[in-house]
């Protein structure tokens, strides 16, 4: 056998690299894939067992309204664990920091994009950019310095609940509905926009009619995005929220989300017991939920394009 | 087989081996070093005074290292009696946290801390009894004039429940009684400027965390100090516990013998506001019985 066909033969160089790179990338995704199973795996065990060793029915825990996991209720000989007042909680302040951002956010990117482009991108995208690398405990800092005795100033009582959670929820999630917001829009098709103005359209017909309708899918990942953020912050919420397990009567008394009773809670409770247990069920919920914002995002992507 | 199939197989393993090292170095974590290291978690009521004594006591002990970790009474008890670290820091008796096996565990008393009710300066009320603070943590007062105070709503501000200060202050400011469902705050500080700002708000701290921001009210016209306390007149205190699972090895013991000498409990404890577990003039047990020393 001659020196070629030897050559041709065996692998090249390239070619083991190339073998090396697809294996290292390939383990690298293995891993994540272990470390996701795992947490969900660990998540699920410990939560569900509230049910299967707690002996808790699902639909107490779910739709029950009594927060207090350390005390029995001497009717049905069970702790009470409803939880609904701290989901009701989370999705409240989740809804209304969205619905109050959604505007502003639009606004600003359409700004950025369609009305001033220059300015928008050597000002606004920096700002905003800036504002998304903000951690959590500065805007909850913040809320709980200036938005707290506002509002007590406006509203009286305390100062602390649904309202505070959602401003501070809206400052924090504005950045990111707007920046994805902003890399939609930009994803407009320039023959679009061309073609409206050919055909007679205002600036604010072409915007309104063509441009938003193109991003809509878009936009609503975007704002999709922002609420789960929302949903799952713990720390600035539960640093203005209260955290009292209460069913909220208005937007200006103590209420409580999912994040703020697990981070309150989970150093106070014993490994192992039902009042722990509890709150990985807590955990379970803000999982799935995340889950479930995740797999809205994708059927909005998949069905939500213009025909 | 296929060439895709033996990439798999390998990566699976190289991924497998990443996990494996990992898990070594955990298991093999801290044995290589010299010199010992005391861990202890739990409570945050006791973990300045347990630092503060530990970097001292490192400072003397050259080569042993006292590791101190917050995460609050429930983690401090069931990590030490799972046997994950050495010392278990508690506001409460282990027999009183449920879940927890206190046989097992050996009780150091290590220092007191007294409880007093906190009140905004605006309420016009500095005295309560204890029947009143019930009244009031169990929503059958809900205005400050039906008190004597002012007319102004009372706001009731909890720390989290399992909270060491809160069973305390549960035990012995409301005779057993829970407290109905209001906002929390999980530390003593934010629970202070809350109250510091909300007129109308009551809520309850370590006498550590008393400044003139707030009003300490007396329990059953006695005043929160220290001295009251240690003599008994007081109600509203609890012990600061150091557990250990079973009887402790040498240099944990040599450690909490530092912690009980004259010298941390005259200098650092007072300092830190708590109080010297040797100028107790009584002592309680589990159950609540006082005796005189």
């Amino acid at each position: 056998m001659d020196n070629i066909t030897q050559k041709l033969m065996q692998k090249s160089e390239s070619t083991k690299k190339d073998s090396l790179g697809k294996m290292i990338s390939l383990a690298a995704l293995i891993l994540i894939v272990i470390v996701v199973v795992s947490i969900f795996a660990f998540v699920m065990s410990r939560g569900l067992s509230t049910f299967i060793t707690g002996g808790v029915h699902v639909k107490d825990f779910l739709f029950g309204s009594t927060w207090n996991p350390s005390v029995v209720n001497p009717q049905t000989k069970q702790p009470y664990i409803g939880a609904l007042p701290m989901i009701i909680g989370s999705f409240l302040v989740t809804f209304l920091a969205a619905i109050i951002a959604t505007p502003f956010a639009i606004g600003t990117s359409l700004f950025m994009t369609e009305i001033a482009q220059k300015r928008g991108a050597k000002i606004m995208q920096p700002v905003i950019e800036l504002l998304v690398g903000i951690p959590s405990v500065v805007y909850g800092f913040i809320g709980l310095t200036v938005v707290v005795p506002s509002i007590r100033h406006i509203f009286g009582g305390s100062g602390f609940g649904i309202l505070s959670g959602t401003i501070v929820l809206f400052v924090m999630i504005l950045p990111t509905i707007t920046s994805m917001t902003v890399d939609t829009l930009k994803s407009v098709p320039r023959h679009y926009r061309e073609s409206a103005l050919a055909i007679g359209a205002t600036r604010w017909q072409m915007i309104y009619k063509v441009v938003l309708r193109a991003a809509t899918p878009g936009i609503l990942t975007a704002i999709v995005f922002g609420m789960a953020r929302a949903f799952g912050e713990a720390l600035a919420v539960q640093m203005v929220i209260g955290n009292a397990a209460l069913m909220p009567h208005n937007l200006i008394s103590p209420a409580s989300t999912l994040t703020s009773v697990l981070t309150m809670g989970i150093g106070n409770t014993v490994m192992g017991s039902l009042q722990n247990d509890v709150l990985w069920t807590l955990a379970m919920i803000l999982l799935l939920m995340s889950l479930v914002f995740n797999l809205i995002v994708r059927a909005i992507g998949r069905k939500g394009e213009m025909k | 087989m296929s060439k895709s199939h033996r990439g798999a197989i390998v990566s699976t393993i190289v991924a497998v081996g990443i996990v494996a090292v990992f898990g070594t170095a955990y298991a093999a974590r801290d044995k290589g070093a010299t010199g010992t290291s005391i861990t202890a978690v739990g409570s945050t009521a006791l973990q300045p005074l347990v630092e503060a004594a530990g970097e001292e006591y490192a400072k003397a002990n050259l080569g042993t290292f006292i590791n101190v970790q917050g995460g609050g009474t429930g983690t401090g008890l069931s990590q030490v009696s799972q046997g994950a670290v050495d010392l278990g820091n508690s506001d409460v008796f282990a027999e009183e946290k449920e879940g927890i096996n206190a046989k097992k565990l050996v009780d150091h008393q290590v220092a007191v801390v007294g409880i007093a009710p906190l009140l905004n300066k605006e309420n016009g009320i500095k005295n309560l009894s204890t029947n009143q603070l019930k009244a009031i943590f169990t929503g059958k007062v809900t205005n400050w004039h039906q008190l004597g105070g002012k007319n102004q709503d009372i706001i009731i501000i909890n720390r989290a429940a399992g909270s060491g200060t809160r069973a305390t202050f549960e035990k012995w400011g409301l005779q057993g009684a829970q407290s109905i469902q209001a906002q929390e705050q999980d530390s003593s500080g934010m629970v202070r400027s809350i109250v510091a700002t909300t007129p109308g708000a009551i809520s309850y701290t370590a006498f550590g965390y008393i400044d003139k921001t707030v009003v300490a009210a007396s329990v059953n016209n006695i005043q929160p100090t220290n001295k009251n306390v240690s003599d008994g007149k007081y109600p509203i205190w609890s012990y600061e516990h150091v557990y250990t699972n079973g009887e402790p090895s040498k240099p944990v013991a040599k450690f909490l013998n530092y912690l009980m000498s004259k010298d941390i409990q005259s200098t650092l404890v007072p300092k830190l506001g708590y109080i010297s577990i040797h100028d107790m003039r009584i002592t309680r047990q589990v159950d609540g019985k006082v005796v005189e020393k």
